[in-house]
Order: structure tokens, then C-alpha cells, then sequence
């Protein structure tokens, strides 16, 4: 059945998709999350919608205005977030009302734009997958890994403790560029196989489920990046099999499973690994100081 | 390059409008072990930030290594040890993880982990007593030996300057008892140091220069302040080493030194 399948050229299609969706959100979604800033994806999918839309009205590929358009609210809700002020909270708030509103607003003028269209960018259509779809797809994915490879180890002190990257002379509004720029990046490639709504799930679950099981960065970000693509390629066989299961929403749901999962395996081992350092040393309780 | 590693001048700070530093002179030669002291709210952490250029000044000039922080290039001869280790937003991190980020401001982006590096980490582990629980998560450790943590990866950067936020505060004796170790042999090897403290207890023998910040401004420079003399002043309540005490936790009995 599975030699069957990966002799049909949309199905192909479709895997190469989810591997290196798969493989991409929980590697970004790794420094991500450690910076708490979770839903930093769930802000730019929004953006990206009027990116997409754009695509439509203009007659551009939708994948490349979603890009640019991504990459500029992605920078815009970092400059808001850098100033620190309390108000930025709504600012960001405002601009991803924006994005949807202005999405769904182009999508309506825009020649040949339907509903049904713009459900598949915020829903996912994995099986419309296009070859030229795959090559963008391929070329963000390199570009995202790369960003990882090269910076990984920069990064890991930005995510961790920003005045800390400050003390030791990185370039820390570089890096939160870099972070939030490759992070749009990632939406867009994620928009295609779980769509826009869903997109961020796919940077945060993985990540959640791995550092229940985890003890060092490097690992979480290792076992993340092999949940995520059990997940993504686990739901699109689903909806292979199943004409009626969507395949993004089964992606989300089978990666909420694995955390379910592994949040039990998880407790189980860290209960062993107490009463290990337990006969050791007793912990002590830090005091936290008020200076 | 200037071998001064922190010289301010006039150095003021405000927060909102509020003056938290009203003209500070710090010069830091090198060998120097300079103990900031001052109570709650006087200003020395932030004088210390300020030295980094991690809080801008809203007026005078502060030079490290006789360049604005803006325009340091050679972090690497830094090594800042901050109040509370961070721990993000829950990813895991390793202690050897953490220890080996203090290498960072050393390695160029393209270069893989060098033999100088490892040998840095695996020391800096083995100064602090880490060196067995290197993968062990960070979160999962006491107080103590976060703080612990925070030295080793100062210790691992090989800087040649030290600049300590509070070393000592709420850690155990036996931390206490480590990093006075740990900073003699860096005097030894002729390091500068400058640290942030509310009493100095058994760091007291390697400081050779007291400033005392109070509301601000610089109230005393020079040879450590006796705790006797300085401590009798009015609304000064803290606890020493040579009073007895109860080995208790309150925020300002971090200084009680061994408590047999």
C-alpha cells in the first residue's frame, strides 16, 4: 500500500511537504519557545494571510507575497516587542487582527479569490501541493536549517538570557531579527500542510512533548524535530487512508497525542531521577532576593 | 588598548525620570578586587549594569577597556556573572550547555568546539564542583548551585575581568566557601575583579578596595570598610558573621559564612 502511494507523484509531493514541515517548526520552535514567545507563529500566520491574499489580487504566487509580507510583520512585531513597552501587548494584537481582516478583505476583491481558497491557506491543503510549491518549500526549509546550523549556538544564549548575550558582545538585535525573520519563514512553509491557524502548533507541541523526555537543549531540539515529523507525516498517511480526515487538523491532534503521551512517560522518569539525587544531596530552595 | 578595564566619570542613571545614580567616578585598574557595597536600593547593581553598558547612562561617559560599551569588540575579556541564572521559557538546558555558553564571546560563528574550549568547560566544571552533574538539567538544581553554574560559566569565557552581581546572595556556605576559593585563585593568577555584595564575609581577605554607594553617589573608596564602623550607622540592620545568628533565610543572612 505504502510502495503504492509513493509512486504517485501528489503523494510525493505531499510527503516531501510534511518531512521538511516536519523537520523546520520544532527546530525554530525550539528557540522559540525558550525565549516565551510561543505564540510568535500564531501572530505571523495571521500577518501572512494578507501576504497570501495579496498573491491572489496581485497574480503573484501566493507563497512569495506570504513570504514578504510575513518577513515584514515578523520584523514589526520584533521592533514592537524590543521596545518593551506595556502597550505593546496591544499593538501586537492590532496588527494581527489586521492581518486577518486584510486577508480576508483582499481575498473578496481579489479576481478568482473564494472562500474556499482562503480555507485552504488557513486550514492547509497538503494534497494541492504543487511542484513549483515544493521547490519554495525546499529552498525556505534549507534556508531555515541553515539558520539553526550556523547560529545555533549564538542563538541558544539570546533565547536563554538576553543581557547575558548583550554581556558577552553578540549581536542581540541581529539575532532577534534573525530569530523572528526565520520563524516567518517557517510559517510559510507550514502554511501549505497545516495551515495558517495551525501553524504555530507545529513550532510549539513537538517541543513541549520532547522536553518532557529531555535534559539538554541540544536533545529537546533533536527529539522535537523527530515528534514533528512523526506527526506530520503520521497525519498525512491518515487522511491517505481517509478522504475525510483533514490533514492538518490530524497533524495537530496526533502531535497533541504525543504529548499527552510522553507528559506521562515524562513524570514517570523525572520521579525516578529525584529519588536518584535525592540520596545524594537534599535540594535546597533557593531565596529569591528583592534588591 | 587601554588596560584600565572600567573607568565612569560622572556616570548617571535614571529610571523614569527617578535618579537611581547621581555622578558616579569608578576607575578599575587591573588586580584590583573591588567589593561594591550599599544597601537595598543604593544604586550598585545598577552601577555595575551600567559598567556593561547594559543600562545606559543619561549623563557622563563609562569606558571599558577604554572603549564605550557600544563600541567593546573584545567581550571576551569579560566574564559577567549575573544575579539569577535565567532559565527561559522551560526548554531543558544542560549544565554542561549553559558552562559551555560562557565560551561564546571566544568562538567565531563558523568554528566548530575546539579542544581550547572543551578543556575551558570541563575546568571551569571541575573549579565549581559541577563536573557530575554536567548533564544534568539547570532548572533542576538548588540555588546554590545555580549560582555555582553562573561562576562556571564565567570561569569557562577565561576573561581577564570579573564582574559579579550579588555572587553570594541566598547561596549556601558551602558556595560561599567555594567562591572565595575560586576568586583567590583567580587574584593569584592576576585577574581583575569587581563584585556587588551587601557585607563581604569570607570574601573579606582577597578585596583590596571598598566603594560604598549610597543613595547614588560614592559615600567611601578606598580600603574595605571595618563592618563595625561602618554597620553602626543608623537603619544599617543587616546580620554578621561574627554575631551569632540563626542560620536562617532571610534575604540579608547570606553572608554568614561557615556556620560551625
Amino acid at each position: 500500500m505504502i510502495i503504492e502511494l509513493l509512486q504517485e507523484e501528489l503523494f510525493q509531493l505531499a510527503l516531501i511537504a510534511a518531512l521538511l514541515v516536519g523537520l523546520c517548526a520544532p527546530a525554530v520552535g525550539t528557540f522559540i519557545v525558550q525565549r516565551r514567545l510561543s505564540l510568535l507563529g500564531d501572530g505571523i500566520g495571521h500577518v501572512a494571510l494578507t501576504g497570501v491574499a495579496l498573491g491572489f489580487l496581485t497574480g503573484t504566487a501566493p507563497v512569495l507575497t506570504a513570504v514578504i509580507v510575513s518577513v515584514l510583520g515578523a520584523v514589526a512585531i520584533e521592533l514592537v516587542r524590543a521596545r518593551g513597552r506595556t502597550n505593546g501587548d496591544v499593538a501586537l494584537a492590532l496588527l494581527f487582527y489586521g492581518g486577518i481582516a486584510g486577508g480576508v478583505m483582499l481575498m473578496g476583491i481579489a479576481p478568482g479569490g473564494s472562500t474556499t481558497k482562503l480555507n485552504s491557506y488557513l486550514f492547509g491543503a497538503i494534497a494541492s501541493v504543487t511542484p513549483e510549491d515544493i521547490w519554495i518549500i525546499a529552498a525556505l526549509a534549507a534556508a531555515v536549517i541553515a539558520v539553526v546550523v550556523i547560529f545555533g549556538r549564538e542563538l541558544f544564549v539570546l533565547c536563554q538570557d538576553e543581557e547575558m548575550a548583550r554581556a558577552s558582545g553578540l549581536p542581540v538585535r541581529f539575532l532577534s531579527l534573525l530569530i523572528a525573520v526565520t520563524a516567518a519563514l517557517t510559517v510559510v512553509i507550514a502554511m501549505r500542510v497545516v495551515g495558517l491557524l495551525l501553524v504555530s502548533a507545529l513550532m510549539v507541541i513537538p517541543v513541549a512533548t520532547s522536553q518532557q523526555l529531555t535534559r539538554g537543549f541540544r536533545t529537546t531540539m533533536l527529539l522535537a524535530m523527530l515528534f514533528g515529523v512523526l506527526a506530520s507525516v503520521g497525519g498525512l498517511l491518515a487522511s491517505t487512508y481517509s478522504a475525510k480526515v483533514p490533514p492538518g487538523a490530524a497533524i495537530v491532534l496526533l502531535a497533541l497525542a504525543g504529548f499527552v503521551l510522553a507528559l506521562g512517560v515524562g513524570r514517570f522518569v523525572r520521579r525516578g531521577r529525584t529519588q536518584e539525587s535525592s540520596l545524594s544531596e537534599r535540594p535546597k530552595l533557593r531565596v529569591e532576593e528583592v534588591a | 588598548m587601554s588596560e584600565t578595564a572600567f573607568a565612569m566619570t560622572g556616570g548617571r542613571v535614571s529610571f523614569e525620570g527617578k535618579p537611581v545614580l547621581r555622578g558616579i567616578d569608578l576607575t578599575v585598574r587591573p588586580g584590583e578586587v573591588v567589593a561594591l557595597l550599599g544597601a537595598n536600593g543604593s544604586g550598585k547593581s545598577t552601577l555595575v549594569r551600567a559598567l556593561l553598558g547594559l543600562t545606559p547612562l543619561s549623563g557622563g561617559t563609562t569606558l571599558v577597556y577604554g572603549s564605550p560599551p557600544a563600541r567593546f569588540r573584545d567581550w571576551w575579556r569579560i566574564g559577567y556573572v549575573p544575579q539569577r541564572l535565567h532559565v527561559g521559557g522551560g526548554v531543558p538546558a544542560s549544565v554542561h550547555e549553559v558552562v559551555a555558553s560562557g565560551r561564546i564571546a571566544r568562538q567565531s560563528r563558523f568554528r566548530r568546539t575546539s579542544a581550547a574550549d572543551r578543556a575551558a568547560v570541563a575546568s571551569a566544571l571541575e573549579a565549581v564542583r559541577l563536573a557530575d552533574r554536567e548533564g544534568d538539567p539547570v532548572q533542576s538544581l538548588s540555588g546554590g548551585q545555580q549560582q555555582r553554574v553562573l561562576i562556571a560559566r564565567a570561569l569557562a569565557g577565561e576573561p581577564d575581568t570579573y564582574v559579579m552581581d550579588e555572587p553570594t546572595a541566598g547561596v549556601d556556605a558551602e558556595t560561599q566557601k567555594l567562591l572565595a576559593d575560586t576568586l583567590s585563585a583567580l587574584v593569584l593568577d592576576g585577574k581583575t575583579v569587581v563584585l556587588v555584595a551587601h557585607e563581604l564575609g569570607p570574601l573579606e581577605p582577597i578585596i583590596t578596595r571598598g566603594v560604598v554607594i549610597r543613595e547614588g553617589r560614592v559615600a567611601h573608596d578606598g580600603r574595605p570598610p571595618r563592618p563595625e564602623g561602618d554597620c553602626a550607622r543608623p537603619g544599617h540592620e543587616h546580620q554578621h558573621p561574627h554575631a551569632a545568628v540563626e542560620p536562617g533565610a532571610g534575604p540579608l543572612t547570606g553572608w554568614q559564612g561557615d556556620p560551625r
